[in-house]
C-alpha cells in the first residue's frame, strides 16, 4: 500500500532524507552542498529547504520569528486544525514557540538537571552490565539490537513510570513517528486515526491518576500553569515527546560510537588505556555522529540568503552537518578523542536545546565505559550487514560485532 | 593581572559544558543553567579550565576577561 519516494538524482533541488543514499551515508551529500549550495531545496514533502553550514543552521535555530517549531519531524502531513495550535503545538515544549515554550520547558527542566540525572547513573550502569551479562560467551552478537537500544528505553521508561515489558511497543511508535516519513498523507493520517499511541498514553495517564507515583507521568498529571491543570493533549504530547526523544536518539549515539570504535582500533585502544579521555571522547562522538536533525515550518514568507522561503514550507536543521563544517571545526571529518575546543551543536542551539542532554551524555558515557571494560577488543563481523535508521535521527539499527 | 569569567544569562541555554569542565569556576542552577561561582575571579591554576569552558560553550555565552586589580 505504500507509495515510497523515487530515488534522488539532484541533491540541490530534489533532496530527500528518506533516500537510501542519505540513509546510508549523508556526510558526502552535506559536504558537497556546503561547497556548492548552502541552502538546498526540494518539492517533496510539499516543499522543503535544507541549510547545511554551521552559520546558516545557527541562524535558523535562533530565529523564532520566521520559523515555527509547531512541527519538528518533516513528513507528508502538516499539522491540521485538530492539532494544538502554535505556540503550544502537539508535543510541548519541542513543538512550542515563545512565549508558551519557556513555560512548558521550565516545568520539565529540574527533572533533567545534572544532579537529578546523576542519580540515575547507578541504574544505568546496572542496566548496561546486565545487558552485557546476557551476551556473555557469545563470540558474535548485534551491538545495536542486543545492547544500545535497550539502555535509553529502560531509563526513560523508569522515569515515565511505564511498564518495562512495553519496550517493543515504544519502538513501534518511534518507527511510526520518526521513520515512516515518506508514507503518503493518507497513509500517515490512517496511522494517527488508528489511535494506538493516544490510547496507550491515555491508559498510562488514567493509571497514574488512580495510583500516584513518583515519576514524570504523575508529575505531568498534577502540574499546573497559572493555577490550571495542563490540557490533556499537552500531557499526552509531552509524554510522547519524552518517550520518543529519550529513546532513539541516545540509542543512535551509543550505536554510532560503537560503530566508530569497532572500525578504529587505535581509538579503541587509546580509550581503554586512557580512561580520562572519556569526557572529550563522548563530546567528539556527539559532534562527529550527532544523531539528530530537527525541522521547522516557515512562519512567514522571506528571503533567506537568496532562498525564497514561503509560509508553510518545511526547513530541516541538520545539526550533524553543522558539526562537520570546516568553517567551525578544524579537520571536521577526523574524530579526535582529545579535541579541546568543541562547540558542537549535537543538542541543538538556542531555546530548544535538547532537554535531555544531561541524560543522553550520562547514558552514552556509561554505556561506553561498561562496554570497553568488558570488550576492549571488538570489530564488525559483517560490515555490509550494518543498517542505518531513516529520517531525522541517524544511528545504526543493526551492528553485528565479533568480540575477543 | 587577574582574570574573571562571566556568563551571559540571555545566551546560556543550559548545555552544562562549563560546570562539567570547570567545576571550581561554575555551577548549575536548579534549571541546569550555568552560574559563576563567587565573583568569577579565576585563580592562576584554574586558567586552563576557564579557557576550556569558553572554548566548549556552544552558545558563546562565556567571556574571560582580564580585570584591573
Amino acid at each position: 500500500m505504500t507509495t515510497r519516494h523515487s530515488p534522488v538524482t539532484d541533491w540541490t533541488s530534489d533532496f530527500d532524507p528518506a533516500d537510501p543514499a542519505w540513509i546510508n551515508d549523508p556526510y558526502p551529500i552535506w559536504k558537497q552542498l556546503r561547497q556548492t549550495c548552502p541552502v538546498a531545496h526540494t518539492e517533496r514533502y510539499g516543499g522543503a529547504w535544507l541549510p547545511v553550514t554551521h552559520e546558516y543552521v545557527s541562524e535558523v535555530a535562533y530565529d523564532t520569528e520566521h520559523f515555527t517549531s509547531r512541527a519538528v519531524v518533516m513528513n507528508e502531513l502538516r499539522p491540521g486544525p485538530e492539532d494544538l495550535p502554535a505556540p503550544i503545538g502537539t508535543a510541548p515544549p519541542i513543538t512550542s514557540d515563545p512565549p508558551f515554550h519557556a513555560i512548558a520547558r521550565r516545568m520539565l527542566l529540574p527533572a533533567f538537571g545534572p544532579k537529578q540525572i546523576s542519580g540515575l547513573e547507578p541504574y544505568t550502569r546496572d542496566t548496561c552490565r546486565q545487558l552485557l551479562d546476557e551476551v556473555a560467551g557469545k563470540p558474535e552478537f548485534d551491538a545495536a539490537i542486543e545492547y544500545a537500544q535497550h539502555i535509553p528505553v529502560r531509563v526513560i521508561v523508569r522515569m515515565l513510570g511505564f511498564p518495562q515489558e512495553d519496550a517493543e511497543i515504544f519502538r513501534r511508535f518511534i518507527h511510526q513517528v520518526m521513520e515512516d516519513i515518506d508514507l503518503s498523507p493518507e497513509e500517515r493520517q490512517a496511522v494517527i486515526d488508528q489511535g494506538e499511541m493516544e490510547a496507550y498514553m491515555n491508559a498510562q495517564i488514567e493509571d497514574h491518576r488512580l495510583k500516584r507515583r513518583d515519576d514524570l507521568t504523575s508529575f505531568l498529571v498534577e502540574a499546573e500553569i497559572d493555577g490550571h491543570k495542563l490540557l490533556p493533549d499537552h500531557i499526552r504530547g509531552t509524554m510522547v515527546l519524552l518517550m520518543i526523544a529519550g529513546i532513539d536518539t541516545t540509542w543512535s549515539a551509543i550505536g554510532a560510537s560503537l560503530w566508530h570504535l569497532a572500525r578504529h582500533p587505535e581509538d579503541r585502544r587509546r580509550l581503554a588505556s586512557e580512561p580520562e579521555l572519556m569526557d572529550t571522547a563522548v563530546e567528539e562522538f556527539l559532534r562527529a555522529y550527532a544523531p539528530v536533525t530537527m525541522a521547522r515550518l516557515v512562519a512567514q514568507d522571506f528571503d533567506f540568503h537568496g532562498a525564497q522561503l514561503k509560509e508553510g514550507d518545511w526547513l530541516l536543521l541538520p545539526f550533524p552537518s553543522a558539526n562537520r563544517d570546516p568553517e567551525a571545526f578544524p579537520e571536521p571529518d577526523v574524530v579526535r578523542l582529545d579535541r579541546q575546543s568543541n562547540r558542537h551543536a549535537a543538542f541543538g542551539l538556542g531555546i530548544h536545546r535538547c532537554l535531555g542532554s544531561n541524560l543522553a551524555r550520562m547514558e552514552l558515557r556509561v554505556a561506553l565505559e561498561e562496554w570497553i571494560s568488558r570488550y576492549p577488543e571488538f570489530e564488525l563481523s559483517d560490515p555490509s550487514a550494518v543498517t542505518w535508521s531513516a529520517g531525522q535521527v541517524r544511528g545504526p539499527r543493526s551492528l553485528p560485532v565479533r568480540v575477543a | 593581572m587577574p582574570f574573571r569569567v562571566q556568563i551571559d544569562a540571555d545566551k546560556c541555554q543550559g548545555h552544562g559544558r562549563c560546570y562539567s569542565l570547570a567545576p571550581e569556576l561554575f555551577d548549575a542552577d536548579d534549571l541546569g543553567a550555568g552560574v559563576v561561582l563567587g565573583d568569577g575571579t579565576v585563580p592562576d591554576d584554574r586558567l586552563d579550565q576557564a579557557h576550556r569552558a569558553v572554548a566548549n560553550c556552544p552558545e558563546y555565552a562565556i567571556t574571560l576577561t582580564e580585570v584591573q586589580p
